[in-house]
């Protein structure tokens, strides 16, 4: 016999939804904070949001635990006992503020260069930026150096689009999508929404990497590659299609610099270089008039074969080029097969795969659209395959020209900016023409000449004084790394301590744990922060750090400004920077404070904007002297980059007062505006400008009505690098600029204007024979996941994964540890069994270790007694050569830090007390954590 | 009362798919930041910040190997959270009437304010799917949002549990699966859903969809080369440019 | 599962308690007055105390008499049920031993029937779970119902009586013992039947949270097999054979027999915190741990 209470099923939600931006990591979706009694309550995804339709991460659904955490800073601190103490007094805003500027304004005035500012996860940077911009000094740049600038550089040199952020596959019509080095990145949800629509589709999916979890653990077949050789397993699926002749020649001769005529003079100054008409312009041979002519010339038939011999110099089109390298047996599968680790019968099938899909299965959308010769296309045809990649590819010293080689991959297969394949978000496609040149010229109290980070073509652009000497604290832009368009965080630190190239006062970082996981050889790196001079002065003597939590970093700053939650300040995500557009709309959006700060705390945005005021940088102080930004929301309304453009394309003012899209005069209800929508702004593509994008004469309007450049600006795809040549030419001794000899051999093997493969790291028989790795989680955010009550308990430690050969080898059983070996240091560690893993590889979660006293964690938490970082066995130079040099642990193209270069050997050891190297206890700032926590907003 | 319903009207339950699964915790921390918020106490958590917290969940992802004779292992993400038997040991044991079954929806239950935390339901129920709450000491367990699926105060489309409405990856549907003509019950019979533990005789209600075959080696036939070196290609090129052109 | 000192206490006591009482409803032996007095104040003092104890393991004791209301279908509420029932009923049957010198006979049987009962019931809500293979067993209720009649004529003076069902408990618990130790792998299930997987070597890889939680912390109990063969051996010695040995081998003397009853009891706790520790519940296949 049956009974049952009464129950209320339809209890009262929330008094009230407050719409902004989850900011619990960079995907950046759209949340509903649901409000009880004027407390958060409950936060669920934005359904109406572009990037996550509604749905969130294991992350974003925590972030009410974010916003609670015992971690969060109260006040301003100022350093009481020695940097790294941890010993810190709470002080007034008004004594920060007079600090920092009594340290920044002498700098401005004598010596710009002398202050280093340089940005973490944040995502102000075109504000951040502009700041430093008009401070004067060269030494800015945000984290993406030591992130993934391979593939942002390796993609716009390309085809003036990225994977990362930049574009997209088109999820709803490609049938084969591939997948390499993905754990997790920064479209979160998009890739996973992505991933549902493709299984729903029965589309396939195919997952590139050494471990196989997550993404890869649904992937319809694995490739569990050698780390470092993807780059020459790419290449030889390159060799098959072209061996077969399953390659996209009339999307080659229309779109690309494949017909491109290459001066093949070997004397000559030309030599190398795209032969161009007289303004400049790239030329290709014209098959109706038998003639070399400019390659975007309307009725131009641009022929992949002619050479033309003219002066008595041969040209040939760079496919000739292409052709010639890549048919060679270098690449062939059979000769690939052992170092890629991948058999040669499952290269060719994967070759044969791709070709089956782009060109057996090939879609047609019934779209006319014209292209930028003029010529209209009845419909819009596809190649249905995709591909997405990141920091397996980018985070290797040759990542560069792997990406470089995806691409390649891509565009033979015409799967880019066609249906089914691969697309670009605006403001991309943007090709590096188009990018600015870094600016470096730092003057005494003058702003800098332009924006410090861009696209350099050739050496002219280079940040160096004539004698060579870097003018960047990081040695961006110089012969050691030419291309490193997001600069060099990782070099900072290092290069401030032992005042190379030159001495600064003060460094100032944001939201950056530069003292743990975000810096390789992390024990060495605490060193350096604390290292002192002759006289007993600190070598760096001026740290400022904004961070919201109790982080390892806060531990080695002087000054400690206290920045708000995601959910106590506006933040803008905007188009002038990595904003949230798709490859069918352009989009940006805000962060509103649903809540005010309920202690001493300030937005850093806002913070910078009255430390502008104070030091009196232009834009900063209003025609009267007074501030020109009340905060950072006045600055993000007011602010104009260029005559009606501005950080928000939403809702901004037409000459006659209405409410207009793109370009517009500012508009004081634009905030308000974007609340109402939901914190963000979309504008549709056309339907006739949806593809091919760079060639696309609607896109290319429609890009210049919204405001994201001022004129059309058509292009085709570099498949051949004329920068890159141009680099080369100077190491063969051409041009005013000349690289410093021990340089000369390396910018003419690495800076090739086709994608070339090199191994990386140290070689196996070094004594190091295993790669060791690691992978985001999921549920995890760097470091700062780990104050979060909920998620801590999902990763609160994390053991060191060991495939199968080698756990057998070493008689590993579960919960045994293991010490871990690099030529550079050495920690003990759990270790646990996996399968799925390349034979020779072993991995831990990025980011769980943590240094006791950081993050209001008891002293015994298992991030710190069983979790560890890898980061101590890597280091930001190589080992010795024995050429009397060091190497710096980067790509030399873009000086991307290596981290996935690591080699470790590894020994089964009795489990000790703790995990090693265990570091001091650091003081913590913030009082202790409570012993339980239950929360009801309305209980 | 703790006697089961000799039938229930409806049979709701979760489908997941675990060829979908990524093993994101997202329907983790939905379900608890929903279910702390709503039915019953909050989830709470005991020593949060300190060496061993252990807070309650009524959702966890576990995962699993599966490593075949030859070939390449594959891993499995695999969530679990109540799966509201029809024959639910964990109701039956209870002394005090606190769990219970719904008639109308087959819902499995705890009425927090009659359960006196012996813990019993919990030995009960083979898929450990029953936390004690470590600061209430009452027993919590997934509710399957019965708090949200009917609620007016919620738009129509959000009428689906927590878990449901977050996943990203769609590797959770939410129906009745005593109604054939059901999505979850189509999808159930199309993909071959699974019992978890049919031989425990607990009859659930929540059904799994098994792994599609990963890595079959069945590939399009291999490429016929056009050419073996630089020189045969460019013959190849120029003779195929004529025919496009 | 976790030995939880409060669950060994409850069984072991109350299950001596009211072995006793059977002894004493049966008239075993036929005492009256003071002496009748001291024998129930025993018999009480364990079952009380027993179920007690028991109401600590509770989450919320306060809330205790919730417990009997689900007779119908909950092993625990008739447990309660019974319990409470014998006691009063024999509550009634001593009064009247030690305050009348009167017995009613019929009274003492029924109380006896119901302790017996109550030891079925308190056994039975181990016995009932399928999901642990070691309990879910005819020889759980048999086990909890011969050391109650064993211990109860032990602590009731039936030194024959007490032998031989001295000898008879320690040659079940032999064999439950190492039935029990094959019947988790005899149970249909297994980790493939837990997650339906297939296609090859089946193992749990990474525990959902790194963390514990209430689950591994009280179904997942590791006993190491040597240790468990020590504390099987120990058990057994002190709640069989020394005190069967002693009533056997050695002249009667109340400081012997209460040696006898103390090992005895020592003994039961042993096996009690071994019937806890070494049961495995399947939940334990999802964790990879058992
Ligand atoms: N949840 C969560 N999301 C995040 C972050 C986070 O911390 N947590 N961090 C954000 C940030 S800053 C970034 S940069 C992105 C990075 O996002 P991801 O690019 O996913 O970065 P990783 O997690 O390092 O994953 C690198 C992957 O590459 C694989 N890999 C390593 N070497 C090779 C190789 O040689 N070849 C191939 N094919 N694969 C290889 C690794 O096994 C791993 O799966 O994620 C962002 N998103
Ligand atoms: N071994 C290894 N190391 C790596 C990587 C790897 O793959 N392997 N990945 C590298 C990469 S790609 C990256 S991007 C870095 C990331 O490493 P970091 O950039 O250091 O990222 P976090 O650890 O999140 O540190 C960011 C800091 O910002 C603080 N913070 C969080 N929210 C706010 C806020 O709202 N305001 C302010 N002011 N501060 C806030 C956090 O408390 C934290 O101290 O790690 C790098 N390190
Ligand atoms: S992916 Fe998750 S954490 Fe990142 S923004 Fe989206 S919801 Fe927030
Ligand atoms: S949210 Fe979906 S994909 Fe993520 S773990 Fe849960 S079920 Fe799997
Ligand atoms: S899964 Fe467990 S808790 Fe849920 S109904 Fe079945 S037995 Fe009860
Ligand atoms: S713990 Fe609560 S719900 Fe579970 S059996 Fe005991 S009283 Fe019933
Ligand atoms: S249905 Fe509701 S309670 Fe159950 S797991 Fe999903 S979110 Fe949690
Ligand atoms: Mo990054």
């Amino acid at each position: 016999m049956h009974s049952q209470p009464d129950l209320d099923t339809s209890p009262r939600v929330s008094d009230e939804i407050r719409r902004t931006t989850c900011y619990m990591c960079a995907c950046r979706c759209g949340i509903n904070v649901h409000m009880k009694k004027g407390e958060i309550a409950y936060i669920e995804g934005n359904r109406d949001h572009p990037v996550n339709k509604g749905v969130l991460c294991g992350k974003g659904a925590a972030g009410i635990m974010q916003h609670t955490a015992p971690s969060r800073l109260r006040a301003p601190l100022k350093r009481v006992g020695p940097r790294g103490s941890g010993a810190f007094e709470e002080i007034t805003w008004d004594e920060a503020l007079e600090t920092a500027t009594g340290w920044l304004k002498p700098l401005r005035e004598s010596d710009p260069k002398r202050f280093a500012f340089f940005t973490g996860r944040d995502q102000s940077q075109s504000f951040t930026g502009y700041w430093a911009q008009a401070f004067g000094t060269p030494n800015f740049a945000a984290h993406g150096g030591f992130c993934s600038v391979n593939m942002a550089a390796g993609g716009i040199y390309t085809m003036g689009g990225a994977f990362w952020e930049f574009g997209e596959p088109d999820w709803d019509h490609t049938k084969l999508f591939l997948l390499f080095g993905v754990a997790e990145d920064h479209s979160s949800n998009p890739i996973k929404i992505g991933l549902g629509k493709l299984k729903a589709r029965g589309a396939k999916v195919i997952g590139i990497n050494p471990i196989r979890s997550g993404y890869n653990a649904v992937a319809d077949d694995w490739y569990g590659i050698t780390p470092g050789t993807d780059g020459l397993f790419i290449l030889s699926l390159v060799h098959c299609l072209l061996e077969a002749g399953k390659i996209d020649l009339d999307y080659l001769a229309r779109y690309t610099n494949a017909p491109c005529l290459v001066n093949m003079d070997e004397s000559g100054n030309e030599f190398g270089l795209i032969l161009k008409d007289d303004d400049g312009r790239d030329l290709v041979w014209d098959a109706n008039e038998n003639r070399p002519r400019c390659f975007d010339k309307p009725d131009v038939k641009p022929d992949l074969a002619a050479t033309w011999r003219h002066a008595g110099v041969t040209h040939k089109p760079v496919f000739h080029l292409i052709a010639e390298r890549y048919l060679a047996e270098e690449y062939a599968p059979e000769t690939v097969a052992s170092t890629v680790g991948i058999p040669a019968p499952r290269i060719r099938a994967l070759a044969a795969e791709l070709a089956d899909v782009a060109f057996n299965q090939a879609i047609e959308i019934k779209q006319p659209w014209t292209d930028f010769r003029g010529q209209t296309h009845e419909t819009m045809v596809g190649r249905p395959v995709s591909m997405h990649a990141m920091r397996g590819i980018s985070a290797h010293a040759n990542g560069f020209q792997t990406c470089r080689a995806l691409h390649l991959l891509q565009i033979l297969l015409g799967a880019v900016e066609t249906p089914g394949s691969f697309r670009f978000k605006p403001p991309y496609p943007k090709p590096p023409e188009a990018h600015p040149k870094p600016h470096a010229d730092a003057r005494a109290g003058e702003p800098l000449g332009g924006p410090h980070l861009g696209y350099p073509l050739g050496p002219e652009h280079l940040c160096i004084e004539d004698d060579g000497t870097p003018q960047r604290i990081d040695k961006a832009y110089t012969w050691e790394n030419p291309m490193s368009a997001h600069g060099l965080m990782h070099m900072v630190i290092s290069n401030a301590a032992a005042g190379d190239p030159y001495k600064i006062d003060t460094l100032m970082l944001y939201m950056a744990n530069m003292a743990w996981n975000s810096s390789m050889n992390t024990a060495q790196t605490m060193a350096m922060l604390t290292a002192k001079d002759e006289n007993g002065e600190y070598k760096i003597p001026h740290i400022i750090y904004s961070d919201s939590y109790s982080s390892e970093m806060v531990a080695y700053a002087d000054l400690i400004l206290p920045d708000t939650t995601y959910l106590e300040r506006h933040d803008c995500i905007s188009l002038l920077d990595r904003p949230i557009s798709d490859a069918e709309r352009a989009a940006d959006a805000i962060r509103w404070p649903v809540v005010e700060p309920d202690r001493d705390v300030r937005a850093f945005q806002s913070v910078l904007c009255d430390l502008g005021h104070r030091l009196g940088l232009p834009g900063f102080v209003a025609p009267g002297g007074g501030p020109a930004f009340a905060d950072y929301a006045g600055y993000i309304t007011n602010h104009e980059r260029r005559p009606g453009v501005g950080p928000l394309s939403g809702w901004r003012l037409a000459e006659d007062g209405s409410e207009t899209d793109g370009r517009g005069l500012p508009n004081s209800e634009q905030i308000d505006r974007y609340i109402e929508n939901g914190g963000f702004w979309t504008a549709e593509i056309p339907d006739n400008a949806q593809f091919y994008k760079p060639w696309n004469q609607a896109y290319q309007n429609w890009s210049v009505d919204i405001g994201l450049v001022d004129a059309p600006a058509p292009y085709t795809f570099n498949l051949y690098s004329e920068p890159l040549r141009r680099f080369q030419l100077a190491a063969e001794g051409k041009g005013p600029r000349q690289p410093p000899e021990h340089l000369r051999d390396r910018i003419l093997t690495e800076l090739d204007p086709l994608p070339i493969w090199r191994p990386t790291g140290t070689d196996a028989d070094d004594g190091f024979p295993v790669h060791a790795l690691t992978q985001r989680p999921m549920a995890m955010y760097h470091s700062w996941g780990t104050q979060n009550a909920w998620l801590r308990q999902i990763h609160g430690a994390n053991p060191l994964y060991v495939p199968t050969k080698i756990w057998k080898a070493h008689g590993f059983s579960d919960g045994d540890w293991a010490q871990v070996t690099s030529p550079h240091g050495e920690i003990t560690v759990p270790v646990a069994h996996m399968a799925a893993l390349n034979e020779n590889t072993v991995w831990t979660w990025n980011a769980i270790g943590k240094r006791k006293g950081a993050w209001a964690l008891d002293p015994d938490a298992p991030e710190a007694t069983k979790g560890f970082l890898l980061n101590h066995l890597i280091h930001e130079l190589l080992p010795p050569k024995g050429d009397g040099l060091r190497w710096s642990n980067s790509d030399p193209v873009t000086g991307q830090a290596a981290w996935f270069d690591l080699k470790v050997k590894i020994k089964k050891v009795s489990a000790p007390r703790e995990s090693k190297p265990a570091l001091p206890t650091i003081h913590s700032p913030v009082p202790k954590a409570p012993e339980t926590v239950a929360r009801k907003t309305d209980a | 009362m703790t006697s089961l319903p000799t039938r229930t009207d409806k049979q709701l339950g979760l489908v997941i798919d675990l060829d979908i699964c990524v093993g994101c915790h997202a329907c983790v921390t939905a379900c608890k930041g929903w279910n702390t918020e709503n039915y019953g106490a909050p989830l709470g958590d005991d020593d949060p910040y300190g060496a061993e917290p252990v807070g309650s969940f009524l959702n966890r992802i576990h995962s699993y190997e599966v490593q075949p004779e030859d070939g390449t292992a594959q891993l499995i993400h695999f969530p679990k959270s109540c799966l509201h038997c029809a024959d639910a040991p964990c109701v039956t044991v209870c002394p005090t009437g606190a769990s219970y079954k719904r008639v109308e929806d087959g819902i499995v239950l705890v009425n927090e304010s009659d359960c006196i935390g012996c813990g019993l339901c919990a030995w009960a129920c083979p898929y450990g799917a029953r936390e004690m709450d470590p600061v209430e000491n009452v027993m919590k367990k997934c509710t399957l949002c019965v708090d949200r699926i009917y609620n007016d105060n919620l738009p129509e489309d959000d009428r689906v549990p927590a878990c449901v409405r977050t996943c990203p990856t769609g590797a959770r549907a939410f129906g009745d699966l005593a109604d054939p003509d059901s999505a979850v019950s189509q999808s159930v019979a199309a993909r071959g859903g699974l019992e978890l533990m049919p031989e425990q005789g607990t009859a659930p209600v929540n059904r799994y969809l098994p792994p599609r075959e990963k890595d079959s080696n069945v590939l399009a036939p291999l490429l016929e080369p056009i050419a073996e070196e630089p020189r045969g290609f460019l013959v190849w090129l120029d003779k195929t440019l004529d025919r496009i052109g | 599962m976790h030995p939880a000192t409060s669950l060994i206490l409850f069984t072991t006591l109350s299950g001596l308690g009211f072995g006793l009482l059977i002894f004493l409803g049966l008239g075993m032996p036929p005492v009256t007055g003071w002496v009748a007095f001291a024998f129930f104040a025993i018999a009480y003092a364990l079952a009380v105390g027993g179920l007690l104890s028991s109401v600590f393991h509770l989450g919320h004791p306060e809330r205790a008499l919730k417990a009997f209301t689900q007779w119908r279908s909950s092993w625990l509420s008739r447990e309660a049920w019974a319990a409470s029932g014998v006691l009063s009923v024999m509550a009634v049957f001593g009064a009247g031993l030690v305050f009348a010198g009167e017995r009613i006979a019929p009274l003492g049987w029924l109380g006896a029937l119901g302790a017996a009962g109550t030891v079925l019931a308190t056994s039975m809500i181990y016995a009932q779970l399928k999901t642990v293979p070691r309990w879910n067993h005819w020889s759980t209720p048999s086990l909890f119902l011969l050391h109650a009649v064993a211990g109860g004529a032990l602590l009731a003076g039936q030194s024959a009586a007490a032998i031989l069902l001295l000898v008879i408990l320690g040659t079940f618990q032999l064999w439950v013992w190492s039935d029990g130790d094959v019947r988790f792998e005899r149970s249909s299930t297994t980790l493939a039947t837990a997650t339906r997987l297939t296609g090859g070597a089946l193992r749990a890889f990474e525990q959902p949270h790194t963390g514990p939680n209430y689950l591994t912390r009280e179904m997942i109990h590791v006993v190491g097999r040597r240790h468990a063969r020590k504390l099987r051996a120990i058990g057994l010695s002190l709640a069989v054979i020394l005190p069967a040995a002693i009533l056997a081998l050695l002249p009667f003397s109340h400081a012997l027999a209460g040696i006898a009853v103390l090992s005895h009891i020592a003994g039961s706790l042993v096996n009690r915190w071994l019937f806890f520790a070494e049961a495995e519940h399947v939940v334990g296949l999802y964790y990879g741990q058992r």
